[in-house]
């Protein structure tokens, strides 16, 4: 990473649990940028990110809570205006949509991983999220469309 | 540590015992999942010998027989799903992916919509699918469970997780991060 060229700036944003484990496993696909991570529930995943990325706790909120919704987003749009971040990537759930569509205003290249768990359909993020994702994938070959969602592995 | 368990909830019963068999117990950090939590609870009661320890949730139902947490940190998880010998959940993705990676057995029961366990089936789809893969067994009721746990001697640990397909997905990330490259048009 030293051949002059700017390292890419990166938000990854998972919520707690099943989501955040599937990020990690794609955390390679990070190695050599300058990170941020972005998670819900436990602080103490800062200890699985790599050294010198940053971390940040968020609130976690789904579609029937407004309130806290509307603090998650808050506490986005801090986090995106402070990062600026080239490029966001999230595999779920509401704070990795908000993040991309956030993410997208400001310019950024945004991906979308749909989680695993998700084998009969996307998720409803995953479906709200499709115009403002540039990588939209699924983890099911047999979710795939020509058009979207894309299909380029699992992480399991 | 000699305290492996959560801040959470009123005064627990002595720490476990190191190296004994455990059943490990989660139902994931969002919802609880009573129906499993009591399951597993009933079969500590008629297994005493057998140290179960489950992490229930936020809920206001309380474990007779079993060690318990309602929530716990990330790392306190980690240390009692390396103790287990067998875990049992929910068909949460972030347990499966820790029992896979630390080649432990699994027995699942996906959560129902229909009884309020969830906001939608798609546990039901994950479990149809976590059938087909080797040392995860998925049980819909607590007869199915206790027959489960009967038999935890002889299930295997699953397989190791599918790495070619991970580190495909992460190759094409890279191109995508750092070149620009577009894998679709």
């Amino acid at each position: 990473m030293d051949n002059g060229s700017k390292r890419p700036r990166i938000l990854a944003v998972a919520s707690g649990g099943g989501h955040w484990m599937q990020l990690m496993r794609l955390r390679d696909a990070l190695r050599g940028g300058d990170m941020a991570f972005v998670a819900t529930h436990f602080s103490d995943y800062r200890q699985s990110i790599p050294p010198g990325a940053r971390f940040y706790l968020v609130t976690d909120a789904n579609k029937k809570d407004w309130l806290r919704g509307i603090l998650l987003i808050c506490e986005l749009v801090r986090i995106i205006l402070r990062e600026r971040p080239d490029v966001v990537i999230s595999t779920g759930a509401a704070p990795g949509y908000f993040a991309l569509r956030l993410g997208k205003l400001l310019g950024a290249r945004t991906i979308w991983i749909d989680s695993i768990a998700n084998v009969g359909r996307m998720s409803l993020s995953g479906r709200l999220v499709r115009r403002y994702a540039d990588l939209w994938l699924t983890q099911w070959e047999h979710l795939a469309r020509p058009d979207g969602p894309h299909y380029i592995g699992a992480v399991l | 540590m000699a305290d492996p368990v959560g801040a959470s909830g009123p005064p627990r019963r002595a720490p476990l015992h190191r190296g004994r068999a455990l059943i490990f117990l989660t139902v994931g950090s969002q919802v609880p999942f009573d129906r499993l939590s009591r399951s597993v609870d009933a079969w500590a009661a008629r297994h005493p010998q057998t140290e179960v320890f489950g992490q229930i949730g936020r809920t206001a139902w309380r474990p007779a027989a079993m060690r318990w947490a309602e929530v716990m940190e990330a790392g306190e998880y980690l240390d009692l799903l390396k103790q287990a010998k067998v875990i049992v959940a929910h068909a949460g993705m972030g347990t499966v992916i820790s029992a896979a990676e630390h080649g432990k057995p699994l027995i699942v029961m996906p959560r129902r919509a229909d009884l309020g366990e969830h906001r939608n089936d798609h546990q039901e789809f994950t479990a149809k699918w976590l059938m087909t893969r080797p040392g995860i067994s998925v049980v819909h009721d607590e007869n199915e469970l206790h027959a489960a746990l009967d038999k935890a001697d002889t299930l295997v640990p699953p397989d190791g997780l599918n790495s070619e397909s991970c580190q495909r997905m992460v190759a094409v990330l890279r191109e995508f991060i750092f070149d620009g490259v577009r894998p679709f048009q």
